[in-house]
C-alpha cells in the first residue's frame, strides 16, 4: 500500500502547508514497500512491511535460517551478514533499507560437501560447540580477513569482541581465525 | 515484528529531509546509522509515527579538507572516519577515539552525526568535539545554526536540536601544534566507556604550556575540567603534577554508580586516565616536534 505524504493532510501542521516546502515534493510514506535485492548471488523481489528487520526477512521470507537472531539490539553479533561486502548487524537494519543491496549470508560461504576454508578451520579447531553464534563469527571473520589477510592476535581479538560465544571460551575461535588467515593466504580451497 | 508500526520514508536530499522533519515534527524521527535508534525501536522504547531514513541522502556523506578545518558530513560512517588518512593526519584525536566506538560491525553503519545527535553520555565523539572545539552545523527550514559542543549537548540523550532541525555537519579545527591522546576503560573493547579521557597539550621542553582535558561517561554530558587543565599548565607533567591533577579530577567529577562500576571507582579511574592521557599526548607532541 502506497501512501503519499501530500495526501496525508491530517498529519500536516498549518505552517507546513504554507510557503517554502511547496517547492519540494515530499518522498512517499510507506507501510509496505517492494524491494529488490541480491542474496548470495540470487535476485529477489519482495513486498515487505517496513518495520520488518532484515534478519527476519532473510529467515522468514527467504527461508535462509542460517543467520541467527540473538539479542536483537546489536550486542551479540549472531545476525552478522555482509551488506555490500561490509559486516553489519542484520537485526539493526530494516529489510526496506536493503533495497538494491548485495547481501551475503552464511549460506553463501560453503556447502556441507564443500566447506569454505574458514568453516574448515572452525571445524578443525573446535571453534564451535552449540553453533548458535557461529554464522555471525564466520561472517565477521570473512569481512575482517578480506581487509586484513595477515592479522595479529590482538587484531583478531579486537574484531571478535563484536561477537558473543557462550560455549567455547573463544580460544578455539582465535586459533581458527589465525589458521583460516593462513589457509586463505595460501589459496587453499579458495 | 519487533518495532511498533511506523510509516517509512527515504528522502534523497537535505532539503527533502528538512521538509519531512518540519512536517512531522515530534512524530517524525530521523534514522541515521540506526545502531542506537533501531535497538530502541526493537525494544519499543521509541515509537515514532514516521521514520525518516537519511541513508539515501548522499550529500551528507563526506570528509572535506579545508586546510585549517576538516568538515565531516553528518551521515559519514564512523568506519570511513577510522580509515581516512586525512583524519589520521589532521585529526589524530578523532582517529584514535573512533576506534573505541562499538565494533567494526557497528562502525560500518554508525554515523558521525547519528552518534552526536543521540548524545549518549558514555559516547566517544561528543567529548572529542568538546576538546577540539568543533562546530556543529544544524539546519532547519528557517535557516542554519552553528553551535559549540557546550551549547549542543544539553543532558542525558538531549541536545539543542529542535524536532524540525537536522545536524548536517561537524567542523573540526585542525590543531597542528598539539599532541593529543584518547584513552578509555571499558569492561571489554567496544563496550560503553566506564570513563573516557581526551587530552590535548602543547609543551615547551618538559614544561606543559597548554592543556585541555575532556571526560566522557562521568556525567550527563561530556565535560572539560578547567581547574585540572590549569594545574597542568606551566609545569612539567611529572608524578607530583599528575597526582595533583588526579586529586582535582576525583574531587570535581560527579559520576554515577551502575552495574558496571561505582562512582568512586569511576573517579579513581578518571584521575589515573587523565594523567596517562596527558603523558601520552606530551610524548606525541615531542615526537611531532622532533620529526
Amino acid at each position: 500500500m502506497k501512501r503519499r505524504a501530500q495526501t496525508n493532510a491530517s498529519r500536516r501542521t498549518p505552517q507546513a502547508r504554507r510557503s517554502k516546502q511547496a517547492k519540494v515534493s515530499l518522498p512517499p510514506l510507506w507501510t509496505r514497500k517492494e524491494i529488490r535485492l541480491r542474496v548470495n548471488g540470487v535476485e529477489y523481489t519482495s513486498t515487505v512491511d517496513v518495520r520488518m528487520t532484515l534478519v527476519d526477512f532473510l529467515r522468514h521470507e527467504l527461508g535462509l535460517t542460517g543467520t541467527h537472531v540473538g539479542c536483537e539490539h546489536g550486542v551479540c553479533g549472531a545476525c552478522t551478514i555482509l551488506l555490500d561486502g561490509q559486516a553489519v548487524r542484520s537485526c539493526l537494519l530494516f529489510a526496506v533499507q536493503a533495497d538494491g543491496a548485495e547481501i551475503t549470508t552464511v549460506e553463501g560461504l560453503g556447502t556441507p560437501e564443500r566447506l569454505h576454508p574458514l568453516q574448515e578451520a572452525f571445524r578443525d579447531h573446535h571453534a564451535l560447540q552449540c553453533g548458535f553464534c557461529t554464522p555471525g563469527f564466520l561472517m565477521s571473520t570473512l569481512a575482517f580477513l578480506r581487509e586484513n589477510p595477515e592479522p595479529s592476535d590482538e587484531q583478531i581479538r579486537e574484531v571478535l569482541a563484536g561477537n558473543l560465544c557462550r560455549c567455547t571460551g573463544y580460544q578455539g575461535i582465535i586459533d581458527a581465525v589465525r589458521d583460516a588467515a593462513q589457509r586463505l593466504r595460501s589459496g587453499y580451497g579458495a | 515484528m519487533k518495532p511498533a508500526p511506523f510509516q517509512y520514508t527515504a528522502p534523497e536530499t537535505v532539503e527533502e529531509s528538512l521538509v519531512l522533519l518540519h512536517t512531522f515534527r515530534e512524530e517524525g524521527k530521523p534514522l541515521a546509522g540506526g545502531q542506537s535508534l533501531v535497538p530502541l525501536l526493537n525494544m519499543r522504547l521509541a515509537r515514532p509515527s514516521v521514520l525518516i531514513d537519511l541513508n539515501r541522502v548522499r550529500e551528507l556523506s563526506y570528509i572535506h579538507d579545508e586546510d585549517a578545518t576538516v568538515s565531516i558530513g553528518a551521515m559519514t560512517r564512523q568506519r570511513a572516519v577510522e580509515l581516512s588518512s586525512l583524519v589520521r593526519e589532521k585529526l589524530p584525536l578523532l582517529a584514535e577515539a573512533v576506534r573505541y566506538i562499538g565494533h567494526p560491525q557497528i562502525r560500518n553503519r554508525g554515523t558521525v552525526g547519528g552518534s552526536l545527535a543521540h548524545a549518549d553520555p558514555a559516547a566517544e565523539l561528543p567529548v572529542v568535539t568538546l576538546v577540539l572545539g568543533a562546530q556543529l552545523v544544524v539546519r532547519g527550514l528557517e535557516g542554519t545554526r552553528v553551535l559549540r559542543p557546550e551549547e549542543f549537548f544539553v543532558s542525558f540523550l538531549q541536545t539543542a536540536l529542535a524536532p524540525e532541525e537536522l545536524l548536517v555537519e561537524v567542523r573540526f579545527p585542525v590543531h597542528r601544534t598539539y599532541g593529543t591522546a584518547f584513552l578509555e576503560v571499558a569492561r571489554r573493547h567496544g563496550d560503553y566507556a566506564l570513563v573516557g579521557v581526551a587530552a590535548m597539550v602543547q609543551m615547551d621542553g618538559e614544561r606543559c604550556t597548554e592543556a585541555r582535558l575532556g571526560f566522557t561517561g562521568v556525567g550527563p554530558v561530556p565535560v572539560r575540567l578547567p581547574e585540572a587543565e590549569e594545574a597542568a599548565t606551566g609545569r612539567p607533567l611529572d608524578d607530583s603534577t599528575l597526582g595533583e591533577i588526579a586529586r582535582i579530577v576525583a574531587a570535581r567529577l560527579d559520576p554515577h554508580s551502575d552495574i558496571h562500576a561505582s562512582a568512586t571507582y569511576r573517579k579513581e579511574v578518571a584521575g589515573i586516565l587523565a594523567g596517562r592521557a596527558l603523558r601520552l599526548a606530551a610524548e606525541r607532541f615531542k615526537q611531532r616536534e622532533g620529526a
